[in-house]
């Protein structure tokens, strides 16, 4: 990394434009693409360039830029996908796919503070977003709440169900702990299963979202042309997923940070150094559930309908899977890792059943050449501009 | 040299099982002074330290620390009142910077509320770089070497670095007794040597730090010790200066027996 020289301010800028540009032209084919030919040359192309970016030393460059600019990568990164969402304003399914991905992200930014940070493991990630969901469909069914409150209070709800589990998580280490969240999320499933208020197994019909007496459900046109409804869920989506990733960032470098790795790290240095263990996971885990609740929120709002088999372990699975392909603890490795998670196997429907084998291997794969994921976690460093010292 | 008390341990005992660790020790420790501990494996010495930070519970007896019964007290609140320890096997976040493991040292004056931390980032950029100007400093006095490194993970380090960079994390804190458990564990001879000169430097700056050190390297006792307690399952067998106890025949058959030969 010592060999490449610092690049300037105006050269940083340059090098994330085009990075910002290129990736972004990269996702509008890839979401695009969909002959079995395309996608394969697409893959190949992505496998190529991630391993060929590093040995070349075009990654290194990048990250460089990225330190320098902080601000210019994630106004990049939030330009890019606003070109994409334009990009498809009618094509339903891809905008749902973004939104899939953009919240999915959320969720597992929650789950990044839990399991990367304070190493809290939480295996119950579904059943924190099907309450998120199922808390929107009850109340904005049952009140007339405005929408934009009943998300948050579904991020609430959610938080609150989940300090239920602070005594027997703080109890409990490592595996013990993780196995309380496993019966956690599958006593919710069963719960909702059998319970007919909340439309056991058949589910719940969740609203469309209505901002200021807007609603999403009718879509609208521009000019004359007819744009997807879907295009608005991507923009609150985004703008969600935005807002997390910001607050989750900013923890990250503070002494919230600091002092949640330090309780992940060493709990008894952390105690001699006057740190109070279950404080730093309650606030990890509670925050991270009101996050994990108002994805699930708008998810639910989004898809129209939920039912218990949408929330089952394996989508918890999914979701911590999405955090260490990613990187654990590494909140921008998340999105690489959600589209191939979630995108992926969408684009491989031409093999049918095979696809899942695919996307297994491939996930393997990455994981026996990358053991710490595709980003790894860098070290903290506060603030950019100190760093050349 | 007379000095005041600052710690009084009196019939202190720690059980584990059937296991007597602690068998009512009585020590005091002063202020200014470096005190060594010494026994062979297994007397009691890193118990003591547990029990004194607030790791473990005593069975039996009191520790008053500056007057204040220590037995009951978190480990947490034995840290506001100034104790601060080394570990005898390293126990730094080998992931984190030399920055985040030292910083951490000073964890009780660091605002550490969410709504400070997230909003209000201008005023904790500055605590932040009021926290990088204090580890500097520290470090300009301990270990200058480290300086250049700041903002490099802990893992990348030399055990000896490892070693200087937990000191430092204890004096972050401006304690009034420093707990050394065998600094010397894993290092050379040269190691040994560089890091004692480097805790002698460290005492000569504040000379009112009371240092307790465990330490079985006894040319490292003679050199920097005050005063040492020798303990043999778990019982003070002899108390005195290095040429008091060296002298001492129930230290040479407990302890120095088959080393002196």
């Amino acid at each position: 990394m010592k060999m490449h020289s610092v690049p300037t301010q105006r050269q940083s800028a340059a090098i994330l434009a085009a990075t910002g540009l290129i990736l972004t032209f990269y996702l509008w084919l890839f979401l695009h693409a969909e002959s079995q030919l395309s996608v394969a040359i697409l893959i190949a192309v992505c496998v190529v360039a991630f391993f060929g970016a590093r040995r070349v030393g075009v990654a290194q460059v990048v990250e460089q830029a990225s330190k320098q600019r902080p601000g210019l990568a994630r106004l990049w990164a939030l330009g890019g996908a606003l070109i994409l969402i334009a990009a498809f304003y009618e094509s339903h399914f891809i905008l749902l796919m973004i939104c899939a991905v953009l919240l999915y992200t959320t969720a597992c930014l929650g789950l990044t503070m839990q399991f990367g940070f304070s190493g809290v493991a939480n295996f119950a990630g579904a059943a924190f977003f099907g309450i998120g969901s199922y808390a929107t469909a009850v109340l904005s069914t049952h009140t007339g709440t405005p929408h934009i409150l009943i998300i948050i209070a579904s991020g609430l709800i959610a938080a609150l169900i989940g300090s239920m589990l602070i005594t027997p998580v703080l109890r409990t280490r490592g595996h013990y702990a993780a196995l309380v969240t496993i019966a956690f999320g599958i006593l919710f499933k069963t719960f909702i299963e059998v319970n007919d208020v909340l439309g056991g197994p058949q589910g719940l019909q969740v609203p469309g979202m209505s901002l200021f007496g807007y609603e999403f459900n009718n879509g609208f046109s521009v000019f004359g042309v007819e744009i997807s409804f879907y295009v608005s869920y991507a923009l609150l989506s985004l703008g969600i997923c935005a807002g997390v990733f910001v607050i989750v960032k900013a923890l990250e470098h503070s002494w919230v940070g600091l002092a949640m790795d330090v309780v992940r790290t060493d709990e008894t240095a952390a105690a001699t150094f006057g740190l109070h263990i279950a404080r730093w996971k309650v606030v990890a885990f509670t925050l991270g559930n009101f996050f994990i609740g108002v994805a699930g929120s708008v998810y639910g709002m989004i898809t129209a309908f939920i039912a218990p088999n949408n929330f089952t372990f394996a989508d918890s699975l999914l979701m911590l899977s999405i955090v260490i392909l990613g990187g654990l603890g590494n909140a921008v490795g998340l999105i690489p890792a959600a589209l191939i998670v979630l995108v992926l196997p969408e684009k491989l429907q031409f093999i049918q059943e095979y696809r899942f084998l695919l996307y297994a291997a491939l996930v393997i794969a990455i994981l026996r050449f990358h053991p710490d994921g595709l980003l790894p976690r860098k070290t903290r460093i506060f603030f950019s501009r100190e760093t050349s010292r | 040299m007379s000095s005041s008390t600052i710690v009084q341990v009196r019939d202190l005992t720690m059980r584990f099982g059937g296991l007597t660790a602690l068998d009512r020790l009585n020590m005091d420790i002063r202020e200014g002074e470096v005190l060594g501990l010494l026994g062979p494996n297994g007397s009691g010495k890193t118990t003591f330290f547990n029990v004194l930070t607030g790791l473990y519970r005593a069975s039996e007896g009191s520790i008053l620390y500056d007057g204040q019964e220590v037995l009951g007290m978190t480990p947490q609140l034995v840290y506001r009142s100034g104790v601060a320890r080394t570990f005898q096997r390293s126990r730094l976040s080998l992931p984190l910077t030399v920055f985040d493991n030292i910083a951490i040292g000073d964890y009780q004056h660091m605002q550490h509320g969410l709504i400070f931390n997230l909003l209000r980032r201008k005023a904790f950029r500055a605590e932040y770089m009021g926290y990088v100007d204090k580890v500097v400093a520290l470090l300009n006095i301990f270990s200058p070497s480290l300086v250049d490194r700041l903002f490099e993970p802990v893992g990348t380090f030399s055990m000896i670095d490892r070693r200087r960079i937990e000191v430092c994390r204890a004096l972050m804190s401006h304690p009034r007794l420093l707990l050394l458990d065998e600094p010397s564990a894993g290092m050379t001879h040269d190691e040994t040597h560089t890091l004692m000169s480097d805790i002698m430097n460290v005492r000569s700056k504040l000379p009112k730090l009371s240092v307790v050190l465990i330490e079985h390297e006894m040319n490292v006792i003679e050199r920097i010790t005050d005063r040492c307690v020798v303990l043999n399952y778990g019982r003070k067998i002899a108390e005195g200066s290095y040429a008091e106890i060296t002298a001492d025949p129930n230290v040479q058959t407990a302890y120095l027996g088959e080393e002196a030969a």
